[in-house]
C-alpha cells in the first residue's frame, strides 16, 4: 500500500520511534511571535538551556503590534520588547516592527521562500496550518511545546489520521478559495477533521493560485484538523523559484526531484474521504459564533428549530442571541458597522487586488468603518507599487501597516460592543474582534462589496 | 510539572459544546509575560452574566470541569490551560477535546478525560441535582467514578506516564540527543537556514 503526502513528510522526519511512545519528529522550521513565546524563553533561561538551532528559528512581531502610526500600548510594548530581547539573547533572526520584512508570521515565511515542500514547520499559533499550501506539514503548538522545540528542535507527536477532501469542478463566478473552505467546514463541521491532516485534492484545488491554497489550508484548524496540506506541483515550484530562501542552482534541481516524489501515491489509503462539487458552491457568510455556522449569501438566517440534535439547536439559539439576528432574515439585509480586510487567511496581494477591483471608483457607505491591513510589509509595498492603496483610500478605507490587527483584537483595532463586522479573517467566536463584537466571516470580494453597500452584498449586486 | 495521580472533587457543569479558547481566556489577557495571573480572565465574558454557572456559589471550589464536545477549539494559547489550573481545575471531562488544547493540558498536569457524550450528560445531571456530588478521576487506573457510575477512559500509555511522573519533557528528550544529532547529519543540504 502506498503512502499519503502527509505520511511521507512525517516518515522523513522521524528521529526516534519506539513502542508505546509517540514519534519524536525533527522540526525544519520554528516560527516564533511575541505573544506565545515569552514564557518559553523564560523557561530556557531558568533551566540554563541553550537554543539548539537558532538558524532554524525565525521570529517576528504580529499579534499585538499597532497597524497605524500610534505607539504600542504599554503592555504590548513590553511583549514586543521581550521578543526583541529574546531574539538578541538567543541569536534568532527577528523581523521587528518597522522592518521591511515584518508581517504576519504565516504570510512572511512563504513570501521569503522559507516554507518549502516536504518540510515540518511549527509555530505557537493554530493557523500554522497555512504553510501546508506548499506541501509542508505544519501545525500549531502550545508554549510548553515551543520551549521543547527551542531546546531540542524536535517534538513528540502521535501519528495523525489522513483525511482527503476532494474538490472538483470550476468555481462559480464570485466564489473564491475562502468560499471553498467555508463550504467544506459547513459540510464537515468544526470537528470534522479532528485528529487528522486534511489533504485538499481535486481539480478545483489544482486550479487555485498558491495564495488561494493558503487560504484553504489556513482554516483547516477551524475544521478541527491538526493540519492541512496540498500536494506541491508546478504552481508551487513557479511560486517558490527565486525567492530569497529558496534553493538555488544545483540545489534547486536536487530539491525539485525530492518535491516531485511527495504527492500521495495512487494506492494510498485515507481514513476518511469527502468529495465536494465546486460548481454548487456560492459565496458564504457565517451567521453564528463558530465557523461551521454559515449559509450562502442567497439564503436567510436559519431557525434553531431546523437543527436536529438538542446540542446544535441550543448552540444555534445561543449564537443568534449573541449575534442579535432573527431567524428568516435574508443575509443581504443584514447591515454591518465595520469591514475588516486582513489576517493570515486573506491579506495577501491577490486578496487585496480582488477587493480593490470591487471598490475602485466607489465609496464606502457613510458611517461604516473599513480597514485594509496587509499581511506583511512586503505585501503592502507591492500593493502600493500597483496603486491599490490609492484605490482603497479614495474609496474611504483606512490603509494600514501589517499585523494581525482586528482578526483577534489584541491591538487597538477592535470592534466596540454590539458592532457588527464583515471580516475576511478566520474566526467568528464571541468577542473575537473585541468584547461584545459580532463577526461574520466572508471572502475579500464579499467584504469589499459589503463595505460599499453597507449590508452583505456581492460585487455584482453593486 | 507536579505528578498527578488522582483528581477528586466537586464539578462545575459547563455543558456547552464548541467552547473555544477565546471564551476560556480572551486575547487581551495574552499580553502578559508570565505563566500566572490568568485566573481572573477565565470565561471573563460569560462571567459578566449573573446566570452563568460559574457564578453559582454552589459550585465554588470545583476542581473538575464538565464540558461539551470539541472543548478548547481554536487558538493554540496555552494560557487557557494556565487559567483553568489557576482557577483550581485539575481535570476537564468532555466528549472530545481539540487537539492542541489536549497537548497543552497534558503538558501542565490538567487531566483531559474523554468520555462518551451520554456519560458526560449523566455526570452533568448528577452534579446539577446535587452540587456536592464528588467525582474521582484516577489517572493510574484510567477510571472515572461517581455515585453509581464507573467509567473507564482512554489515555495513551505515554500521556499517562507523563502525568503520573510529572516528567519534564525536555529532560527526557535530551536523553535522546544522540538520535537528534544523527538525524541532523542526514538532513538534505537544500533545506533553508534563517540567516
Amino acid at each position: 500500500m502506498g503512502s499519503t503526502l502527509s505520511q511521507k513528510v512525517w516518515e522523513r522526519h522521524v528521529v526516534r520511534r519506539a513502542e508505546g511512545e509517540p514519534d519524536l519528529l525533527y522540526v525544519d522550521l520554528h516560527l516564533v511571535h511575541e505573544v506565545t513565546s515569552p514564557q518559553a524563553f523564560e523557561g530556557l533561561r531558568l533551566a540554563k538551556r541553550p537554543l539548539r538551532r537558532p538558524e532554524l528559528t525565525l521570529a517576528t512581531m504580529d499579534h499585538n503590534v499597532p497597524t497605524n502610526d500610534a505607539a504600542p500600548e504599554e503592555i504590548s510594548a513590553r511583549q514586543i520588547e521581550a521578543m526583541a530581547q529574546n531574539a538578541r539573547e538567543f541569536g534568532i533572526r527577528c523581523f521587528p516592527m518597522g522592518d521591511p520584512d515584518q508581517g504576519i508570521v504565516h504570510v512572511i515565511s512563504p513570501q521569503l521562500g522559507l516554507t518549502q515542500p516536504g518540510m515540518t514547520i511549527v509555530c505557537g499559533d493554530s493557523h500554522t496550518s497555512t504553510h501546508g499550501a506548499l506541501g509542508a506539514l505544519a501545525w500549531g503548538i502550545g508554549t510548553s511545546e515551543i520551549e521543547h522545540v527551542l531546546a531540542t528542535q524536535t517534538i513528540w507527536q502521535k501519528r495523525p489520521g489522513a483525511m482527503a477532501v476532494s474538490v472538483n469542478g470550476a468555481l462559480p463566478p464570485e466564489c473564491s478559495a475562502k468560499d471553498v473552505i467555508l463550504g467544506i467546514i459547513a459540510r464537515i463541521g468544526t470537528a470534522g477533521g479532528a485528529g487528522t491532516v486534511i489533504e485538499y485534492r481535486g481539480s478545483t484545488i489544482r486550479a487555485l493560485s498558491l495564495e488561494g491554497r493558503m487560504t484553504i489550508c489556513n482554516m483547516s484548524i477551524e475544521a478541527g484538523a491538526r493540519a492541512g496540506i496540498v500536494a506541491p506541483d508546478e504552481v508551487t515550484f513557479a511560486w517558490l523559484a527565486g525567492r530569497p530562501y529558496a534553493p538555488k542552482g544545483p540545489l534547486w534541481e536536487l530539491a525539485l526531484d525530492e518535491w516531485r516524489a511527495l504527492p500521495s501515491d495512487d494506492d494510498a489509503r485515507f481514513d476518511r474521504e469527502v468529495t465536494i462539487d465546486a460548481t454548487t458552491l456560492r459565496p458564504y457568510v457565517t451567521w453564528g459564533t463558530n465557523p461551521a455556522q454559515s449559509v450562502t449569501i442567497d439564503e436567510r438566517v436559519p431557525s434553531p428549530d431546523t437543527f436536529g440534535a438538542d446540542a446544535n439547536r441550543e448552540a444555534a439559539a445561543r449564537a443568534l442571541r449573541y449575534q442579535e439576528l432573527r431567524p428568516g432574515t435574508p443575509v443581504r439585509e443584514i447591515a454591518v458597522d465595520a469591514v475588516f480586510i486582513g489576517s493570515c487567511t486573506n491579506a495577501r496581494l491577490e486578496d487585496l487586488r480582488t477587493a480593490s477591483e470591487v471598490v475602485r471608483g466607489r465609496r464606502v457607505k457613510p458611517g461604516l468603518r473599513a480597514l485594509v491591513v496587509p499581511g506583511s510589509m512586503r505585501v503592502k509595498a507591492d500593493a502600493e507599487r500597483e496603486g491599490l492603496d490609492r484605490i482603497f483610500r479614495e474609496a474611504g478605507f483606512e490603509w494600514r501597516d501589517a499585523g494581525c490587527s482586528m482578526c483577534l483584537g489584541m491591538n487597538p483595532d477592535v470592534l466596540r460592543p454590539g458592532e457588527r463586522c464583515a471580516s475576511t479573517s478566520n474566526r467568528n467566536f464571541e468577542g473575537r474582534q473585541g468584547p461584545g463584537g459580532r463577526t461574520h466571516l466572508v471572502s475579500p470580494a464579499v467584504a469589499a462589496a459589503t463595505a460599499i453597500a453597507g449590508h452583505f452584498a456581492l460585487p455584482s449586486d453593486l | 510539572m507536579e505528578p498527578v495521580r488522582h483528581v477528586v472533587g466537586r464539578a462545575l457543569p459547563l455543558a456547552r459544546a464548541d467552547v473555544d479558547t477565546d471564551q476560556i481566556i480572551p486575547s487581551h489577557w495574552l499580553k502578559r509575560l508570565g505563566r500566572t495571573g490568568y485566573a481572573a480572565g477565565l470565561f471573563e465574558a460569560w462571567r459578566r452574566d449573573p446566570g452563568f454557572v460559574m457564578n453559582d456559589a454552589r459550585y465554588d471550589g470545583a476542581s473538575i470541569l464538565l464540558a461539551g464536545a470539541n472543548f478548547g477549539s481554536g487558538s493554540s494559547r496555552e494560557h487557557a490551560v494556565w487559567a483553568l489550573r489557576e482557577a483550581g481545575f485539575r481535570a476537564v471531562i468532555a466528549p472530545r477535546f481539540a487537539d492542541i488544547f489536549k497537548s497543552n493540558a497534558l503538558a501542565n498536569g490538567l487531566v483531559p478525560v474523554e468520555l462518551a457524550e451520554a456519560i458526560v450528560t449523566r455526570l452533568v445531571d448528577a452534579v446539577r441535582a446535587d452540587p456536592a456530588t464528588e467525582i474521582a478521576v484516577d489517572v493510574e487506573q484510567r477510571l472515572v467514578t461517581a455515585p453509581g457510575l464507573r467509567a473507564p477512559f482512554a489515555l495513551d500509555d505515554h500521556a499517562r506516564s507523563r502525568l503520573l511522573a510529572g516528567l519534564d519533557d525536555i529532560a527526557v528528550t535530551l536523553l535522546r540527543e544522540a538520535d537528534i544529532t544523527a538525524y541532523e547529519k542526514k538532513r538534505p543540504e537544500w533545506l533553508p537556514k534563517v540567516r
